[in-house]
């Protein structure tokens, strides 16, 4: 039968494009003739990761080179901007001249590192290699002026923002490599010759530092290297001692004399936890044995979880009727929502999961009866894991991805992607904060996830929340590939390969696309719903949805923000917190370490929310 | 059955004889019989012998064949069934066994250690007794290197190796403690250490593992410390990543003041101990992290502000006050003992010499040694010598040390006079006022070598170009008798050096004149027998130098000119394979012959009788330059 859905070229030339764009960077590869230049980047890229983990470089960038244009015109750059040569006269110290890296060393490295090698130390040597803040004149060497440091190799001297030095460490010359330590937590910062630390010096705590080197005579080369190769110091080791000195000082902090109310405070939380995502005898058990109350009646709990379960297992159709039912003006009042569970029942229907097309005669029985002891069962691992492990699931709120370390299927099912639809309470700012970088409006959640799955395919996140979701991203493979797809891949069909549930689901189609338009007409456009009905209609493009770069969709991980969503509207009309407290507690801890890194406290860098949820 | 348990019973009760010959002869009997026999080892251990045998064994008036006889018997009762293991623990035999460890006696530890692995290996040996590790590692502390050897030949590496990747931080900890005691000073451990590998990986790295700086403190250190000893006993190269890289710095970072005053103490003494015999360690441990100045801050205890504020810290302080200070000038000593920027850099650190002066004063015995030993390795700067060590009259204190001071402060006290006597030395005519003399001259009689060769050797470089004021007064108070003593010296060097004093006494013509008239005799009596000796080359040559120097008196050269059997010995140097010795004797007989004094028509004469005319002309025709020119300037002295 013919397919009159609009089939949406865009989409189509969009990942074409896409993948141009990556052509063309191999291209420019291959102009610059440095095959090794790839290596190397992601060389630096993995190290820089490595170090600094806290640092997230969308909003500050780390120093990957000098900067051609923050340098004075006496200094020249070669072999991509980290090679420095001077090319002025170099008669008197009026003809020194330096060059800042392309950024500042952002705070949330705790301890930044960078060493230079000295290729050749040229008439005099005289070259200093250092620190300065943005608009230093750059007609110098570092360390003479206000807010700039240097180490000087002609006379081993440090000159912190004053014309003349003070004794520090040997002299140096070529073949030397010097290098740079700033540590932010005590404002300090010592250098280092061929590995050797010099000796720690105290210094004023000027924010946004760059690495800058000067040099001032004829023939005076230098080589930066800012994570490109590993060091010659040992840098690791020097950040291990003061990882383990914050954690200290983290562990060692003290409650005092609130520690009963502490320990009741953590029983709310993990109670509260509970009774949010509906773990309903695990809830019921736990209050009873800390002697809490439960704020939500036992009936009301077993409903969300109903809901959640038919949602987490595909089964759309049910779960909107189920709500409807329970919650008779919920989704009425709440067209956007409805919407996105409707386009959700697309996708399932696509899948062949959803039960409108699968009473149509989808699923083999054998895949049923692999869930004993469930008597509906449903083919989602990941509902089999939540329902039959509760406790294993962890957070699974959109705050945390401690879970990864949890090899039940249990980790994937809600990561973080349960950012609620709505907006204007102070959640959501904590939701943002831990998104990183994505700062969205939280309404396009489904343009999240499209680039949080590209960036956990890549790993190139470097930010610990994305790396987490990246494993979420992949790990559902794995696990469908035993229980659900791999098992019926030969014949994983369209709608399950029911040519009935086919006409189901281009008929559901068509009233979705027309639900669309009666929205766009009621409530103005919404760029993400377009957004979303779009991409849904994409996997129709494809002969294989599965496989396509639309395929993610069909992931049984992305049924997790859409229940986490419905069931946080659901709690709201009971007045209730659509967010449990101990994911507001991690989003706030998280937040706060985010304004450090704003405002220049470098112990964040070591005190990574992640390294407490085990 | 009934027969073989009255046996048991015999042995058992034999060791409760009065006569402890007969308990004796009766343990070696049970040792016999208990080997290879599960039965009989079972029996005795049901009739209650392990008691006995353990209470013999703690005994010290049991006598060492017994306690070493029971600790065998033990052994092989250890070496039966799980259930005998399980028995001995419950008596406590490991403590007990440990406890041997302690003796003198190496027999023993012996028969000890052998019973303690045998129990050790075995899977019912609960766990926990791993900490009696703990134990051991105390018991190491008073180790010889005789225990070591012992410690090794029972493979004590191998079993201890394992025990450094234990989950238990205790039982790491006492691991590794066990290295470093058994690598110190023993190349023979250090260099099986290196290629011992534990889980796959080289204990090396393991150690370096250890050191990270996450890593408790104390395991730092120690890990530290057994690499240092592995690198001092030659196992790792001083030029290895993980000394230059990681033991080094990882020591430097133990004298800062973030440690306490104990790791501090430790961390400069290992340090100066691992850089000792290493320039390029000491360049760089002198540019790292300042240490030169951190130091410094190693003569501030206890401060004047605890003294105040806090007496408990006070007393902590008072405690440590002499171990700072020591451990400080040991490792300035190490630092500065080649490398001359580097003595310069410790010399303008902030009161140095003032401290080491008052080092040289303190109570302490420990403090005065390693404050002299920091003198003496700063004086071999001969800039630090004409300045910071005038300036600070560092002779006074040092002159007050060397009276009624043990040997080995004494040693060092010594040997840094010598270089306090240097001609250049500013100090040298004050001390020489002090009345120094008798004092070194008294060292020469010491029983320790080096004390000697130190006596000698201020002795000899006093004579340098002294005036005969001095020179009289060092051979009337030596003695000739002394001289010639030293002068058959068992040590070569203190021969060297007293040759080299005679030869600096018989300087300048007056002075040899004077000399011989009233020593020629003896000297040329001991100069006759050294040559005639088996003596070294140098030794030889030292000699004919100063045979050289008598020829150059003008009454003095008659004690050769006379001695018929001294000149056909110089002759047959100038014809020895040595060049050396042939230069030495030819310098003599040039001496001799030369034309300006009285009597030289004379010597010529009688000499070229000898024939030394044809042997100089041959050794005119020499291939060595030097020999033959000294030969043609002589033969010169015939044709004037």
């Amino acid at each position: 039968k013919p397919v009159s859905l609009p089939l949406h070229p865009k989409t189509r030339v969009a990942v074409m494009s896409g993948q141009s764009s990556g052509c063309g960077f191999l291209m420019s590869v291959v102009v610059h003739g440095d095959s090794t230049l790839n290596e190397q980047e992601k060389e630096l890229n993995q190290r820089l990761r490595r170090l600094y983990p806290a640092v997230n470089e969308s909003e500050t960038p780390l120093p990957r080179s000098w900067s051609p244009k923050d340098k004075f015109s006496y200094i020249g750059l070669s072999q991509n901007n980290l090679r420095v040569h001077y090319k002025g006269h170099g008669k008197t110290p009026k003809d020194a001249a330096s060059v800042r890296a392309t950024h500042p060393i952002p705070a949330a490295c705790g301890v930044y590192y960078f060493e230079v090698k000295i290729i050749s130390k040229g008439r005099d040597g005289y070259m200093g290699i250092g620190l300065s803040a943005q608009g230093v004149n750059m007609n110098r060497l570092p360390g003479w002026d206000k807010h700039s440091y240097g180490y000087h190799g002609d006379d081993g001297h440090s000159f912190c923002s004053s014309g003349t030095g003070q004794p520090y460490g040997p002299t140096f010359t070529t073949g030397d490599v010097i290098g740079c330590c700033v540590n932010l937590i005590n404002n300090t910062c010592f250098y280092t010759k061929n590995g050797h630390s010099l000796g720690r010096k105290k210094s004023n705590d000027w924010p946004n530092l760059y690495p800058t080197v000067g040099l001032q005579t004829p023939g005076e080369v230098v080589d930066a290297n800012f994570g490109q190769h590993p060091f010659v110091f040992d840098i690791e080791d020097y950040m291990r001692e003061w990882r383990t000195k914050i954690q200290a000082q983290i562990d060692r902090f003290p409650i005092g004399e609130r520690e009963g109310e502490w320990q009741s405070m953590i029983q709310k939380m993990v109670a509260s936890y509970l009774v949010h995502h509906s773990y309903c005898a695990t809830a019921e058990a736990f209050a009873k044995t800390t002697d809490q109350a439960v704020h939500e009646e036992l009936a009301s709990i077993k409903n969300r979880q109903k809901i959640q379960k038919l949602v987490l297992s595909g089964r759309m159709g049910e779960a909107i009727e189920t709500t409807q039912q329970l919650y008779p003006n919920l989704l009425e009042r709440n067209p956007d929502l409805l919407f996105m569970l409707k386009v959700r029942q697309f996708i399932e229907m696509v899948n062949g999961t959803d039960s409108e097309v699968r009473c149509l005669g989808g699923r083999s029985p054998k895949s049923q009866d692999s869930y004993p002891g469930s008597p509906r069962s449903f083919s989602s691992p990941s509902h089999k894991a939540s329902s039959s492990q509760p406790y294993l699931t962890g957070f699974d709120s959109s705050c945390c991805n401690g879970v990864t370390s949890n090899k039940s299927h249990s980790s994937s099912p809600h990561s973080h992607k349960a950012c609620p639809p709505s907006s204007g309470s102070t959640l959501i700012s904590s939701d943002i904060s831990v998104n990183g970088s994505r700062q969205q409006p939280l309404t396009s959640d489904v343009d999240m996830e499209v680039d949080h799955f590209t960036n956990g395919v890549t790993e190139s996140s470097s930010n610990g929340f994305l790396n987490g979701t990246s494993k979420h991203a992949t790990e559902p493979d794995d696990c469908d590939a035993d229980m659900e797809v791999e098992s019926a891949q030969s014949k994983r069909q369209l709608c399950g390969g029911s040519q009935a549930a086919i006409e189901r689901m281009i008929h559901f189609g068509r009233e979705l696309q027309s639900m669309s338009e009666h929205l766009r007409r009621e409530c103005g456009k919404n760029s993400a719903n377009k957004k979303m009905l779009k991409d849904a209609f994409s996997l129709l493009a494809y002969s294989d949805p599965w496989n396509s770069p639309v395929g993610y969709q069909l992931d049984s991980i992305q049924r997790e923000p859409v229940c986490s969503t419905l069931n946080s509207a659901i709690l709201e009309t009971h007045n209730l917190p659509k967010q449990p407290p101990l994911a507001q507690a991690v989003g706030q801890a998280a937040q706060c370490l985010a304004i450090m890194a704003r405002s220049g406290s470098g112990s964040c860098a070591f005190a990574s929310v992640d390294d407490y949820l085990h | 059955m009934q027969e073989v348990t009255a046996t048991s019973r015999h042995y058992v009760d034999r060791l409760f004889d009065p006569d402890p010959q007969k308990v004796l002869q009766g343990v070696i009997d049970m040792k016999n019989a208990v080997i290879g026999n599960n039965k009989q080892k079972a029996n005795l251990i049901v009739l209650g012998a392990v008691p006995r045998l353990l209470y013999l064994l703690q005994q010290s008036s049991s006598g060492l064949d017994l306690r070493t006889e029971c600790a065998v018997v033990l052994g092989s009762l250890a070496m039966g069934t799980e259930n005998n293991i399980k028995s001995l623990v419950d008596c406590h035999i490991i403590p007990a066994l440990l406890q041997g460890l302690l003796s003198p006696e190496l027999i023993f530890i012996e028969a000890c250690l052998r019973c303690l692995r045998t129990v050790f290996i075995s899977p019912v040996t609960p766990v926990q007794l791993l900490y009696t590790v703990s134990i051991l590692f105390f018991l190491f502390s008073v180790f010889t290197s005789d225990h070591q050897t012992v410690l090794f030949n029972h493979s004590a590496v191998q079993h201890i190796a394992p025990l450094l990747i234990s989950p238990s931080y205790k039982v790491r900890m006492q691991a590794l403690k066990c290295f470093s005691v058994l690598a110190y000073e023993n190349t023979q451990v250090s260099m099986t250490l290196v290629n011992v590998l534990v889980d796959g990986e080289p204990l090396s790295q393991v150690f370096v593992r250890m050191m990270q700086r996450d890593q408790p403190v104390e395991m730092q250190l120690t890990a530290a410390k057994c690499l240092t000893f592995m690198c001092r006993a030659g196992a790792i190269q001083t030029e290895e990543s993980c000394i230059v890289l990681k033991t080094l710095p990882c020591l430097v970072r133990m004298c800062s003041k973030d440690h306490l005053l104990e790791e501090r103490v430790d961390g400069a003494e290992t340090l100066a101990y691992l850089i000792e015999p290493d320039v390029e360690l000491q360049r760089i441990a002198s540019t790292t992290d300042h240490l030169v100045a951190m130091l410094a801050d190693y003569f501030k205890y206890p401060s004047s502000v605890s003294a105040i504020t806090d007496i408990k810290r006070l007393d902590h302080d008072l405690k440590h006050a002499h171990e700072l200070r020591q451990a400080a000038f040991k490792l300035y000593a190490s630092l500065g003992s080649n490398d001359e920027d580097i003595r310069k850099k410790i010399t303008d650190t902030e009161n140095m010499m003032d401290r080491i002066v008052s080092g040289l004063s303190e109570s302490s015995i420990k403090v005065r040694l390693a404050a002299v030993r920091c003198l003496h390795s700063l004086s071999r700067s001969v800039q630090q010598l004409r300045t910071s060590f005038h300036d600070h009259a560092v002779w006074k204190p040092l002159m007050k040390l060397l009276q009624n001071a043990p040997d080995d402060v004494l040693i060092m006290a010594s040997s840094t006079l010598c270089n306090l006597l240097l001609e250049f030395s500013p100090s040298k005519e004050p001390i020489l006022e002090s009345g120094v003399i008798e004092l070194l001259c008294s060292l020469t009689q010491s029983d320790s070598p080096a004390l000697r060769i130190n006596g000698i050797w201020a002795l000899m470089n006093m004579a340098f170009q002294a005036d005969q004021k001095v020179k009289v007064e060092i051979v009337g108070c030596l003695g000739t008798e002394q001289l010639f003593r030293l002068l058959s010296d068992p040590d070569n060097s203190v021969l060297m050096k007293t040759l080299g004093l005679l030869r600096n006494l018989l300087s300048t013509r007056p002075h040899i004149d004077q000399i011989m008239s009233s020593h020629g005799k003896q000297i040329m009596q001991a100069v006759t027998l050294i040559l005639e000796a088996e003596q070294s080359i140098e030794v030889k040559e030292q000699t004919l130098c100063i045979l050289a120097n008598i020829a150059d008196g003008n009454t003095a050269k008659d004690l050769i000119m006379t001695n018929d059997d001294m000149l056909q010995k110089i002759k047959y140097y100038m014809s020895h394979s040595s060049v050396k010795l042939q230069l030495a004797a030819t310098f003599c007989i040039s001496n001799l012959i030369w034309n300006e004094e009285d009597g030289s028509q004379e010597r010529q004469d009688k000499l070229r009788e000898l024939g030394f005319v044809d042997v100089l002309h041959k050794l005119s025709q020499a291939s060595d330059p030097n020999l033959s020119d000294r030969a043609k300037t002589a033969m010169q002295q015939y044709l004037a």
